[in-house]
Formats: C-alpha cells, sequence, structure tokens
C-alpha cells in the first residue's frame, strides 16, 4: 500500500511542505506581530526549497560551463533557471519582512504594544466609542 | 482573425508595450532623487499620462483581434520575457491607467490634509510604483514576472494604506494585516507557479497553454490551478478571502482608496481570468467543474451577504468597501457562468464598477475633506454645503445601483442576458434581488446628504481639482451608459480573445 521509494524518494517534498506548513501555521497562530513576520519567512522559505530541488537534475552538476567553452555532452548540468526565479523571490521576500517590521514599529508607537489580542482591544475600545457617538443615532455600526 | 505581429523592434512605436511599464518605474525613483515636494507632482503626473496615452494606442492597434508580442532585450519567448497584448489587457491597461492619471489632480489637496507632509514626495513614489506593478502584470506574458510585478505593486500598496496613519492609527493595522494575508496569497501563487513549471517545463504563459492542450493535464497541474486560483482569489477579494479589504479601504488615504478600488482588485480578476481562460484551456476548465460549483456559490453569498452588510453601516467609506466586495461577486457571477456572453458582462462590469467606484471614493474624500469625517453622523446635510461633490455622488450611486443610463446598468444587462442565455433565471433573478439591497445602501447616502439639517450650513464646495477628476468619472458612468460602442466592443473581443473561438453548448 505505501511506496516506500516514492516517500523516501520524494524526501525534499516532504520536507517543503512540512516548513510551509509550519510558517503557515505559526501565521494563523501566533498574537505576537513579530512571531507572526517570523512565520511568514518560514512558509517563504519552504517555497524557495521547493523551487531549488525542482531543479536538482540526477547526478548534476553546477550549470557552470569550462572557461574554453568546449562543451562535453554527456556531462549533466542542473537546471539554473528555479534558482534565478528564487533569487527574486529571496529579494521579494526581504522587502516584505523589512516593511513588515517597519510597520509593527509604528504600530508599537501608536498603540504601545504589538500583541494582536490587546491591539483588538484597544480597537474594539475605539470603535465602541464611535458607535456611541456616531453610530446609535443612525441605527447602525460603525 | 488573430494575426500576430513579427517581432522586430525597431521604431519607437514597437517599443510601447514595455514603454507603458517602464516610464512610471523610472518616474518613481526620479521622484526620490529630485526630493523636491514640488516637483513630484508634475513629474509623476506626466508620467502616469504618458502611460495613458500608450494605452490608449495601445488598445487602438489590437482592437480588431490581433496581438502584439513584445521580446524584452530580443531574446525571442519561450526563454526570453515575453510581453503580449490582446484585447482582454489592452482594455485592463486602458482601465488602470486612465484612474491612474485621472486620480493624479485629485490626490493633491487631498494628501496635504490627510497625509503629513514630509511623506507627499514618498507618497508618489509609492503611488508610481503602485501604478508600475498593476500595468506590469496586465502587459506580461511570463508566469513568474506577474508575480514579481504583483509584488512590486502589493509592497507599494501596504505603504500607501498605512499613510492613512495621520487620520487614524487604525491604517497602521489594516496595512498590517493586509500584508500578512496578501503575502500568503502571493506565495501560494508563486508555489502554483512552481508546480506548473514543474509540470510544463516553461514559464511563457502561451508555451504553457501550448504544452497543456497538446499533452492534456496531470495531477501537479491540477494543483497549480488550485494554489494559483486560492492565491489570486485572496487578491480578488473573493468572498471569504476579502477580510483584509474592509479596512484597508476604510482607513487608507482616500485617494488611495480611489485608486486602489477601481484598479488594484480589478487587476487580480484579469490574472485569474487570464490564467483560468488562457493558460489552462477552457475545455480543461469544464473538466474541473469545481469551478462553477464553487465560484458561482461564493459569488451569490458575497452578492446578497456583503450588500446586506453594507446596508447596516454607519461609515460610508466602509459601507462602499462591503459593497466592493458585492460587485466583485458580480464579476465572478459572469466568469463562473462561463459563456462568452457571461465573460464580457465580467470584463465590461470590471470596467464599469472600476468608475463607478472611484467616483464614489473620490466624493467621499471631498466630504472628509471638508467635514473631517465620512461617517453618516457628521456629513448629514451636505448636500447643501457641497452640492456639486453631492450630486457626484448621488449619479455614481446610481450606477452602483444599476439604473438604466448608467454604466452599472449596462453590466448587469449583460449578466443577466448571460444567465437567461444559460437558461438559468434563478441567477438572473438574484442580480435584481441583490440590486434591491443595493438601492437601501445608496438611498441611505442619498437621505443623509438631502434630508438631513446641516450643522454648518455655509456654503464650502471642495477645491476644482478634486471636483474635476470626480466629476470626470461621474460623467463617464452617465457616457459609458449610454454609449457601449467602446465598452462592449472591447469587452467581446477580450471575451472571445480569452475562450479563443471556444464555444460552449448547453451545459
Amino acid at each position: 500500500m505505501f511506496d516506500v521509494d516514492f516517500i523516501l524518494g520524494h524526501l525534499n517534498y516532504w520536507l517543503f511542505t512540512v516548513l510551509m506548513m509550519t510558517g503557515l501555521y505559526i501565521v494563523v497562530a501566533k498574537g505576537n506581530l513579530i512571531k507572526k513576520i517570523v512565520g511568514l519567512n518560514l512558509f517563504q522559505t519552504a517555497v524557495f526549497m521547493f523551487y531549488i530541488s525542482l531543479g536538482k537534475v540526477t547526478g548534476g552538476t553546477a550549470p557552470i560551463f569550462p572557461i574554453d567553452m568546449q562543451i562535453d555532452p554527456t556531462v549533466v548540468y542542473s537546471n539554473p533557471l528555479p534558482h534565478v526565479l528564487i533569487l527574486t523571490a529571496i529579494v521579494v521576500g526581504i522587502a516584505t519582512t523589512s516593511l513588515g517590521l517597519a510597520l509593527i514599529v509604528r504600530i508599537r508607537e501608536e498603540y504601545d504594544t504589538i500583541e494582536e489580542d490587546e491591539i483588538l482591544a484597544i480597537e474594539t475600545e475605539l470603535v465602541r466609542l464611535e458607535n456611541k457617538e456616531l453610530g446609535d443615532a443612525m441605527g447602525g455600526r460603525a | 482573425m488573430a494575426t500576430e505581429h513579427v517581432h522586430v523592434a525597431r521604431t519607437f512605436v514597437d517599443h510601447l508595450p514595455i514603454l507603458v511599464v517602464l516610464v512610471p518605474f523610472l518616474a518613481a525613483p526620479f521622484t526620490v532623487l529630485i526630493g523636491s515636494r514640488r516637483l513630484a507632482w508634475p513629474i509623476a503626473f506626466l508620467a502616469s499620462l504618458a502611460s495613458f496615452l500608450i494605452s490608449v494606442k495601445l488598445l487602438l492597434q489590437v482592437l480588431d483581434g490581433g496581438v502584439i508580442s513584445y521580446h524584452i532585450g530580443g531574446w525571442a519567448p519561450p526563454m526570453g520575457i515575453e510581453y503580449r497584448i490582446d484585447a482582454a489587457n489592452a482594455f485592463v491597461l486602458l482601465l488602470v491607467s486612465a484612474i491612474g492619471t485621472i486620480v493624479m489632480p485629485y490626490t493633491v489637496q487631498s494628501i496635504k490634509f490627510e497625509i503629513s507632509e514630509r511623506h507627499h514626495t514618498l507618497f508618489y513614489t509609492a503611488y508610481l510604483l503602485c501604478f508600475t506593478g498593476l500595468l506590469g502584470v496586465v502587459a506580461t506574458g511570463d508566469a513568474f514576472n506577474v508575480f514579481v510585478f504583483l509584488e512590486i505593486s502589493s509592497l507599494s500598496t501596504y505603504v500607501l494604506v498605512a499613510m492613512g496613519a495621520k487620520q487614524d492609527k487604525r491604517a497602521l493595522t489594516a496595512a498590517y494585516d493586509y500584508l500578512i494575508m496578501g503575502t500568503i496569497g502571493a506565495t501560494f501563487f508563486v508555489i502554483g507557479i512552481g508546480f506548473l513549471y514543474a509540470g510544463t517545463g516553461t514559464l511563457n504563459m502561451a508555451d504553457i497553454a501550448a504544452y497543456i492542450s497538446l499533452h492534456g493535464t496531470d495531477r501537479t497541474i491540477m494543483t497549480a490551478f488550485a494554489f494559483i486560483v486560492v492565491g489570486m482569489g485572496l487578491k480578488v477579494a473573493i468572498y471569504p478571502l476579502h477580510l483584509w479589504l474592509p479596512n484597508a479601504y476604510t482607513y487608507a488615504p482616500s485617494a488611495v482608496t480611489a485608486f486602489l478600488a477601481a484598479t488594484a482588485t480589478k487587476v487580480a480578476i484579469y490574472v485569474l481570468l487570464r490564467f483560468m481562460f488562457s493558460v489552462f484551456q477552457p475545455e480543461f476548465l469544464f473538466e474541473m467543474n469545481a469551478v462553477r460549483w464553487l465560484m458561482m456559490p461564493l459569488a451569490l453569498v458575497a452578492m446578497f451577504a456583503a450588500s446586506l452588510i453594507a446596508v447596516f453601516q454607519s461609515d460610508l467609506k466602509r459601507m462602499l468597501a462591503y459593497s466592493s466586495i458585492a460587485q466583485i461577486g458580480y464579476i465572478l457571477l459572469g466568469i463562473s457562468l462561463l459563456s462568452a456572453t457571461g465573460l464580457s458582462g465580467a470584463i465590461v462590469h470590471l470596467f464599469n464598477h472600476g468608475i463607478t467606484k472611484a467616483a464614489l471614493f473620490m466624493g467621499v474624500g471631498a466630504l472628509v475633506l471638508r467635514s473631517g469625517s465620512s461617517f453618516y453622523a457628521r456629513i448629514e446635510g451636505m448636500g447643501k454645503v457641497m452640492p456639486w461633490t453631492s450630486f457626484a455622488i448621488v449619479i455614481a450611486g446610481l450606477s452602483l445601483i444599476g439604473v438604466p443610463g448608467t454604466a452599472g446598468f449596462i453590466s448587469k444587462w449583460v449578466l443577466v442576458q448571460a444567465a437567461i442565455e444559460q437558461g438559468w433565471w434563478w441567477i438572473a433573478l438574484a442580480v435584481v434581488a441583490s440590486s434591491l439591497l443595493a438601492i437601501i445602501y445608496v438611498w441611505r447616502v442619498i437621505e443623509v446628504l438631502y434630508m438631513k439639517q446641516p450643522a454648518d450650513p455655509t456654503p464650502r464646495e471642495a477645491p476644482l481639482s478634486m471636483l474635476i477628476p470626480m466629476w470626470i468619472m461621474a460623467l463617464s458612468t452617465i457616457w459609458f451608459g449610454l454609449d457601449t460602442e467602446l465598452t462592449m466592443t472591447a469587452a467581446r473581443a477580450a471575451a472571445d480573445g480569452l475562450l479563443n473561438g471556444f464555444t460552449m453548448g448547453g451545459h
């Protein structure tokens, strides 16, 4: 029933899946804003692993041609394209992380906390005040 | 019918497909380097105007069903990156660049009030980057390139939303939530592209499509489809994935909301369309009835639930945000009908809803400028204080309902036609019934604006730089409601191009 070779042969994909799910779980389950960003990073890194796995060719070497350009057709090269794509994705990931951290700094300045439940409590209070002042008369909720 | 222009880029005109993206892209760092608050606006305006003119030229070139294929750096696809312009994306390019350009004069007075002064230069930089990203997503024919441009536009969008922090600190948490959800969506999308690459060995969209139609599909490609639809669904704000939208639209500066509401979700819908119909073949899609049985119920739920929530809001801006979710439901409904008429209905509603919402959010921005807030309780009686702004809101509101003679009517009419064409009269009834909910929430606005006494009855109309863009949008909702030549021709051409001559018999 279980194809052991299939499971072991795709070990890198299993790792990718586990890492991805771990990251996604942290983003959803943790209340600390910085921990969420860390989870997001794990999630993105898992995708990098996935792409790099795709580029692996069995028995392939680094895709660098010899300096004299005497290319031996029997030599197998790995696929460099996914690596190039992931360089771009890494840059995007760094930009996202830094923007997220910058936002957290600003949030801490304004709310004096980076715990989601405390922020939520502050915002609920704000909405309650708005409702009292502006919403009730209009028969709706602010 | 579909003639492919052989690519030899010799003249200036041959380079237009890249220039439409490149001009705002280069102008963005330029505004920072010059660093002058006074010069930032003219640079940004000229760049967006140039993009707009190029988009008009591109649309005229492809309206007959032709395709422009531009090879970046002269590298032929599928190895090189290709920019591929056909009727569908030329139409969306036109929408994005037109809105981007028309909102630009509006920003001057609006951000003076809503954003602190030291951020003004950077506001235009972020605006241009967002504009570049949206245009790039639409123009490119390379799957990974879509992801890169998507992230350029998304990252600058988060910055733009966070700039609302001067008005309300909740803009920061709204931007943070948007960042988390948007990144999860984009990462899902990039996983999908990875699976597509694993399954087909290419990243060029036309090449992927050719591979799939030749070799059929397998589990890898179906997984890719699922990841791409869910990832893009987050950016589109398909009903259960819409949670980022209300806060982001409510707390972003008004000019940003006007621009984003009209373009960002629309571009995401375009990507969804492009992948569902051009990359994955319609035949393949029909095998996957899941799309119909998943997307149509979600679209219907969005149409009713979001409209119902909108009825009970007491903040005009938040009400319009919920109404946007409902209107996205209409567009998805048109897509899920999987017919040429349904698809052209979706595309024309994408355009019409874009201009309607731009007019409405610009109106809200003008009200905020004079009354300090968009709560109903604060804008009571503004019809007497700001007659021009209020009347523009009324016109756009009528278009939101779908009153005959406005743009909103045309697209709903096509949607109803598409539903009846397939014999699904109850879908047609649902479209009409949810429009009744729209009457309620638009009527509440009219009641607040015209039938209450203003707190301070001195007339103080919004400045002309805000009124003129607002009225261009409001009048164009009427124009495109009466003269449907341009929108319907372009939408038909786009739908035919997407379905690629494939017609559905029955269901």
